[in-house]
């Protein structure tokens, strides 16, 4: 069962959020983040190359203008593959784990899979963030051998940084798988 | 009809038992069984499922497939066979059914009566029909049931993972429970490392393959021939004689360096203070660990290594390089005919830096006697210097032939010898920034002393602090003469201390960078990086799931793959270690040690006692 809704990130920039329900213990959930607009690369690229023709009628050295064409591919290549994310997704089994994925605009994803013996709970966590208040949903993981610990915070969805709407339809979602795992865990 | 028909009868029978009276408990919020299917038998034909269950996670590890016709004592007798050898709780878990044109009835009714022969709870009945995208699975329990006669079912959840790379990973970090011995055979690993653990020590059972004529027949992902590559076959049987051989002469080298002719007096002291003999002896060190006749205890040992026997290879190449590149066109003769001028230059240039500071230098005045007296030391110093360098030169050149012979040992020697030799030339300069260092810093003794002697007060040795004392009125006197001339003198010897100072850290930045270039080569794990390269699913820093196409009401399937180790981790977790050369201090006590004179010694040798 697949659904898709559309809502806003903290600046304001529009996410889409699909929600695919695969059973009652495995649901997928996907933010896709905006894409890189044409207009931020177009003016970077024009700083660029006018700072690189400044330089070059101050040095009369032609190396200058190659080698500011080398810099805006070679950074445009780098942006897409090392920095912009193009999609985050939240996959969650009951007794496996959390599978988070990042895929980035070049093609290339970052998955982490944890355990559902080393998660503690999903709760949304509110945080100061420059003269921001957001919301981020995190994962709290514990210790195996210390189960009353957290051990570490695990943030979710951090390059797309939805809003709180959007954060509380993945929250109770992924409650309720974790309901069961809670029912028949043995911890207090 | 078949298995297809009477698992949808089950599920209506289990539907109207609903309707009579409330599910147990048990059928909804019981845990999800996981089954861990291998992508080889995927094709493979009916059979039995035979593996390894895993109650706590409630998961199946399906290892390989039994094929009709089999007898099931055989079956029983070769379970027990691969137990013993792996120490793997290996049992037949359920049946494999796989129907390649008309679903057989007959087969159906056979595969449930092998549920009373080989008893197992719960017992997993997989069937997948050729043609369709989706599969069935059942898991029954028959004992644990609340009403007699009727199976609790469980859900079931289907993993497919790629035997064979599952077997040759590594999963890192290991997860080793802490209250088990390393050596404990039996030692249950925790989560998904249970999986990785028992597929890697099923190997006893994954050599039998088809050409074997075994009564019973397997299906594994070796059963169609046993994998292995005639060159990793060939040098594992060189491996034996050539260690032996190796290992002989190393021992031979190192009874002869251990020899009590090494051990007299300046010979250690000379050793210490050269990095070349550092670097060799770190090399021989690697040498006698890839070539000892001990095998490695564990991947980790392994990969150690392998990564030595690569960092010894690349050095020996670069280095056998650069030694071809200096014997041809008579580069030698070139270097030697430039040394001498070189450091003709460099003597120049530091005489006409005495000069500049004889003078009034960057327009400050001197103390013109002081400066004269240190400034006239100084130039005879150099003088000196250029004279040995002088009555050196006609055996520069024959000398330098030899040592870049060394360069065939790795190009790590090489550059220490480098760095070696640039020590020596620089020889005047360290020279220099000692007394510098000397005069500076009894300069700013007597200075701080005297300072306390001019407001009265002392410092007490037995209680280390400064207390207040009457000195006598001659004592003052002198104190305060003394004082002043020592805080006029201050500048010149200042100026001098500086610009040693300064040279010498030059010349120590340049040495450094030799070293942490030597470094490099001596601790990066360059095999560990290839195969990160190569064959990304060795180095497993964990898995990573795929759901597949998905059906309502049918179970889920799930692609488990290998998710390799980031480069960085690579890097971390397999560097080799290093001579231990490192920087002795921060930059707080550096800057520290430089105002009050004291010497510093750049780099912690391996006799330093630690601070």
């Amino acid at each position: 069962m697949e659904e898709e809704r559309s809502f806003s990130d903290i600046c304001g920039g529009r996410l889409a959020l699909q929600l695919r329900y695969y059973s009652p213990f495995c649901r997928e959930f996907c933010v896709s983040c905006p894409r890189l607009s044409l207009r931020l690369l177009t003016a970077v690229t024009c700083t660029v190359w006018l700072a690189a023709y400044g330089l070059f009628t101050l040095c009369e050295n032609s190396m200058i203008l190659s080698a500011a064409i080398f810099v805006t591919l070679l950074g445009l290549l780098g942006y897409l593959h090392f920095v912009k994310i193009d999609q985050e997704t939240l996959l969650i089994i009951d007794s496996l784990g959390i599978q988070m994925t990042s895929s980035y605009a070049s093609g290339k994803e970052n998955t982490t899979f944890i355990e559902m013996g080393k998660i503690k709970d999903i709760v949304i966590n509110e945080a100061i963030y420059m003269q921001k208040v957001i919301y981020y949903l995190c994962i709290l993981l514990k210790d195996p051998l210390e189960p009353h610990k957290i051990s570490q915070v695990v943030p979710v969805f951090q390059s797309a940084k939805p809003r709180l709407d959007c954060l509380i339809e993945v929250y109770k979602s992924c409650q309720e798988v974790l309901a069961h795992k809670k029912a028949t865990s043995t911890d207090p | 009809m078949g298995l297809v028909s009477l698992s949808a009868e089950a599920a209506g029978l289990d539907a109207q038992s609903a309707l009579v009276s409330p599910d147990p408990p048990d059928t909804v919020l019981g845990m999800v069984l996981k089954a861990f299917f291998p992508t080889c038998c995927t094709l493979a034909d009916s059979g039995l499922l035979v593996g390894r269950w895993i109650p706590e996670q409630s998961s199946a590890v399906v290892l390989a497939v039994v094929h009709f016709p089999f007898i099931p004592i055989q079956v029983k007798e070769l379970l027990a066979q691969v137990q013993q050898a792996s120490q793997v709780g290996l049992v037949v878990l359920g049946t494999w059914c796989h129907h390649k044109q008309e679903p057989e009835e007959s087969l159906g009714h056979f595969l449930e009566g092998l549920g009373t022969i080989f008893s197992h709870e719960p017992w997993l009945q997989l069937c997948w029909e050729k043609g369709s995208k989706f599969w069935s699975c059942k898991a029954t329990h028959q004992q644990s049931s609340t009403i007699p006669g009727v199976p609790i079912e469980d859900h079931v959840m289907l993993i497919f993972y790629d035997q064979r790379k599952v077997l040759l990973s590594y999963l890192h970090p290991p997860t080793v429970l802490p209250d088990c011995q390393a050596g404990d055979a039996t030692a249950s690993a925790e989560g998904l490392a249970a999986i990785f653990d028992t597929v890697s020590r099923s190997e006893a059972l994954f050599c039998k393959n088809q050409f074997d004529e075994d009564p019973v027949r397997l299906s594994h992902w070796q059963s169609e021939g046993l994998e292995a590559s005639i060159l990793v076959e060939l040098a594992k049987k060189a491996s034996g004689p050539v260690c032996l051989l190796v290992a002989c002469l190393l021992s031979l080298v190192s009874a002869a360096s251990a020899c009590r002719l090494w051990k007299l007096w300046p010979l250690p002291f000379i050793a210490s203070k050269f990095s070349t003999c550092e670097q060799l002896r770190h090399r021989f060190e690697h040498l006698t660990l890839v070539f000892s006749t001990q095998k490695a205890r564990g991947p980790a040992q392994l990969m150690r290594k392998a990564n030595m026997l690569v960092s010894l290879l690349l050095d020996v190449a670069l280095g056998l390089t650069l030694l071809s590149w200096l014997h041809s066109s008579n580069r030698i003769g070139q270097l030697a005919d430039a040394l001498i001028p070189m450091a003709d230059h460099v003597a120049e240039e530091l005489q006409h830096l005495l000069q500049w500071l004889m003078g009034a230098p960057a327009g400050l005045k001197m103390n013109r006697a002081l400066d004269q007296v240190l400034g006239r030391f100084f130039l005879y110093h150099i003088h000196l210097w250029i004279s040995y360098i002088h009555l050196m030169s006609p055996f520069i050149e024959r000398i330098l032939w030899h040592v870049g012979l060394s360069a065939c040992l790795g190009l790590t020697v090489a550059l220490s010898i480098l760095s070696d030799i640039l020590a020596l030339l620089t020889f005047h300069i360290y020279c220099f920034y000692v007394y510098g260092a000397r005069l500076y810093c009894l300069k700013i003794y007597g200075l701080s002393s005297l300072w306390r002697l001019f407001r009265g007060k002392k410092w007490n040795v037995l209680r280390q602090r400064v207390d207040s004392c009457s000195y006598d009125l001659d004592q003052l006197f002198v104190g305060t003469l003394l004082f002043t001339i020592l805080i006029f003198l201050l500048p010149t010897t200042a100026l001098y201390y500086l610009v040693f100072t300064l040279l010498r850290l030059l010349v120590v930045t340049v040495q450094g960078l030799i070293h942490l270039l030597v470094d490099l080569i001596n601790s990066l794990p360059l095999y560990s990086l290839g195969l990160r390269l190569c064959r990304p699913y060795r180095l497993a820093a964990g898995v990573k799931f795929r759901v597949l196409e998905h059906e309502a009401g049918r179970p889920l399937r799930l692609m488990m793959q290998i998710n390799p180790l980031p480069y960085s981790n690579v890097v971390h977790t397999y560097r080799l270690p290093t001579c231990g050369c490192h920087p002795k201090h921060s930059w707080g006590s550096l800057c520290r040690k430089l105002f009050f004179g004291e010497l510093i010694y750049p780099w912690k040798q391996k006799g330093d006692k630690q601070d």
